[in-house]
């Protein structure tokens, strides 16, 4: 939120330093004259998962967007790694190789490639073309592979093609091509759309499993997901930060009840 | 440790055809060769260069199903790297005429004299040298298809409006090397070639070795894209084929992959035209022509795409059939039966020629590297 920049500045004295991983200040963006984005300012601490909600339209991938360096924003700061990197001047690749992950909403693994080469291409390491076509990447050992398969439960489907998967399969499919690159920072835009109960509440235990070790940033809709994850809160809304906290407070909000929860 | 490595990279069907492909380049020279004319047995010397002509194309076909088959690039100018193969080859071929020209000038091609021209414009110099002309053939395609993929890829041009803007640069050649001031001999290209590395281009053994060349290049050409396909570099063009956005969140730079398989394949189909050359004896504006590159299309379209052998077995097959169809009374309506065909193969074989040897009792489901179908209707619509 926009009150965290003046209380850092108030206590440190170096100013590029900030404890959160992810560091967005003042961003705005806007699309044909759409306001998709209207300063909007939230930190990500490390190790910490949040969960983002909020009506359709309220800037959420877009947010992602700007993340993860397919929309530039028209202004605003977006840091990571304690202020160490200025995402708005990157690419994709290059965020990718910084650790930052993503997540679509539709599950997008390669359909035309086994479980097994989905994860052999998502495995952190060099990603030029001559590693790809002498180098590293063909001799990755089938146990790396097998280790990530085991933790989304798809072991026994890895040499089946990706695109005969069912729907819940290709989304810990695509958890696992994140985790197999070992980022520092997740995004996982709607992660338990399509999926049935159980799949949903598995899912849950998964990220909370990798929120031990990274920040995880969850954009979702599922309310009963948000709570069975049990983290801190960011309610957007026309592009702006509405509520954060526990979910429990920011439920209570009137302004969130108004325009997303509804009475 | 290299044939485990080979074997690692064939599986059966890419087996037989190697067997195919050096049965015939021992067969074919040793019967048009060693075998008296009379007999059943003996294979024409029109038959041997029909065949390594056809061969040349199956090396071009394999070029565009590595770009179009494998990373989606559907490349409808891959005929400019065909002839700029040719033209390094024909520059060479012309030198070597000497002085035995209509107006035997030792140091000017014909048409340079004809022109009035009083020195050779300084791009023909080291053309006289095999050892020049050869690097060339590989450089100059690999050069326009850096620049040009450079550009294009960096600035994220991606599905028809690329495939409209590689029409685009073989068309603009196609008007360049029609000029004659541009010094490629203008409208009649070059032509009127004596010798090759000291043969005589028509002499029948000169033939037979180029005809073996053609398929030694086919299988040089087969096993180093058969080699990158299976690799985890050509895993990567499957995966920007098909996801491209994808491919560049997991952090691959997708505008390195297509450059450097664009400038590759752009190599490969300069030598096919390299070859192409001395067995037709000519090279002229006309192969830059658009309609070539969308014959070339067509053919991986039949073949099969994204297999590579499809992309060989249906150059083969077209260019058999064209040969077939334009000799007799059917010739006017060749266009018309190209045409019937693309249409043909796309509705009712969607995984061209190939796909018939799939379906065979027995065998395994396609492999994973085979394209899925909504790119594949592009094909029926380009080849309009």
């Amino acid at each position: 939120m926009t009150s965290l920049a003046p209380t850092s500045e108030t206590h440190l004295a170096e100013p590029r330093v900030t404890e959160a991983l992810l560091y967005l200040d003042g961003v705005s963006v806007a699309f044909d004259g759409f306001q998709a984005i209207n300063n909007l300012s939230f930190t990500v601490l490390p190790h910490e998962m949040r969960a983002i909600i909020g009506p359709n339209g309220a800037g959420k991938t877009t947010m992602m967007d700007i993340v993860t360096g397919k929309t530039r924003p028209d202004k605003g700061d977006v840091l990571f790694d304690h202020g160490e990197h200025d995402l708005t001047r990157l690419d994709e690749a290059e965020i990718a190789g910084l650790g930052i992950g993503r997540k679509f909403q539709r599950p997008t693994v390669f359909e035309s490639h086994t479980v097994a080469d989905n994860i052999l291409l998502a495995l952190e390491g060099p990603r030029d073309p001559f590693a790809a076509m002498f180098g590293r990447r063909n001799r990755i050992a089938p146990d790396r592979i097998d280790e990530v398969l085991s933790r989304v439960k798809l072991l026994e489907f890895r040499d089946k093609r990706a695109g005969d998967l069912s729907h819940g399969q290709k989304q810990w499919l695509e958890i696992g091509m994140l985790l197999s690159q070992q980022p520092k920072l997740l995004l996982v835009d709607e992660p338990v759309a399509g999926m049935t109960d159980a799949e949903t509440e598995a899912t849950a235990e998964l990220l909370k499993d990798i929120a031990a070790t990274r920040s995880v940033v969850v954009v979702e809709h599922d309310m009963s997901f948000v709570r069975a994850l049990g983290v801190k809160v960011t309610c957007l809304h026309e592009g702006r930060v509405l509520a954060e906290g526990p979910l429990d407070a920011v439920a209570a909000d009137e302004k969130v009840i108004e325009v997303y929860l509804g009475r | 440790m290299i044939s485990a490595r080979l074997f690692g990279i064939l599986d059966r069907s890419g087996i037989i055809f190697l067997v195919v492909l050096v049965g015939a380049l021992v067969l074919v020279p040793a019967l048009n060769l060693f075998t008296p004319e009379q007999s059943a047995l003996h294979v024409p010397n029109y038959v041997v260069q029909l065949l390594g002509k056809y061969v040349c194309y199956a090396v071009l076909a394999l070029s565009l199903d590595l770009v179009w088959g494998y990373c989606g690039i559907l490349s409808l100018g891959h005929g400019a790297f065909f002839a700029l193969g040719g033209y390094a080859m024909g520059m060479y071929l012309m030198r070597q005429i000497g002085d035995r020209g209509v107006y035997r000038n030792p140091d000017l091609p014909d048409f340079m004299v004809f022109l009035n021209w009083k020195q050779l414009p300084w791009f023909w110099h080291g053309f006289e040298w095999l050892a020049f002309a050869l690097p060339m053939v590989l450089i100059v395609p690999g050069l326009l298809a850096l620049g040009f993929g450079w550009l294009a890829f960096r600035s994220r041009v991606t599905g028809v409006y690329l495939s409209i803007i590689t029409q685009a640069m073989t068309y603009a050649l196609l008007l360049a090397f029609f000029r004659n001031d541009m010094g490629f001999g203008g409208n009649n290209g070059l032509t009127d070639f004596k010798d090759i590395a000291g043969f005589s281009v028509e002499a029948q053994g000169t033939r037979a070795t180029l005809f073996g060349l053609s398929v030694l290049t086919l299988i040089g050409c087969f096993v180093l894209s058969r080699y990158l396909v299976t690799s985890a570099f050509g895993k990567v063009l499957v995966s920007i084929r098909d996801a491209e956005s994808r491919t560049r969140f997991l952090g691959y730079r997708v505008e390195h992959y297509k450059l450097a398989v664009f400038v590759l394949s752009a190599c490969m189909a300069g030598l096919a035209g390299a070859l192409y050359v001395p067995q037709v004896g000519i090279i002229n504006p006309s192969e830059f022509s658009p309609a070539n590159s969308i014959e070339a299309v067509v053919w991986v379209a039949v073949g099969g795409r994204g297999t590579l052998i499809g992309a060989a077995l249906g150059a083969i097959t077209v260019n058999l059939l064209k040969t077939l169809l334009t000799s007799g009374p059917l010739a006017p309506f060749w266009l018309f039966a190209l045409g019937a065909i693309a249409i043909g193969v796309t509705l009712t074989l969607p995984k061209g020629l190939l796909g018939l040897f799939d379906a065979l009792p027995g065998k395994a489901p396609a492999s994973a590297d085979k394209p899925s179908s909504p790119i594949r209707t592009q094909t029926a619509r380009h080849s309009e």
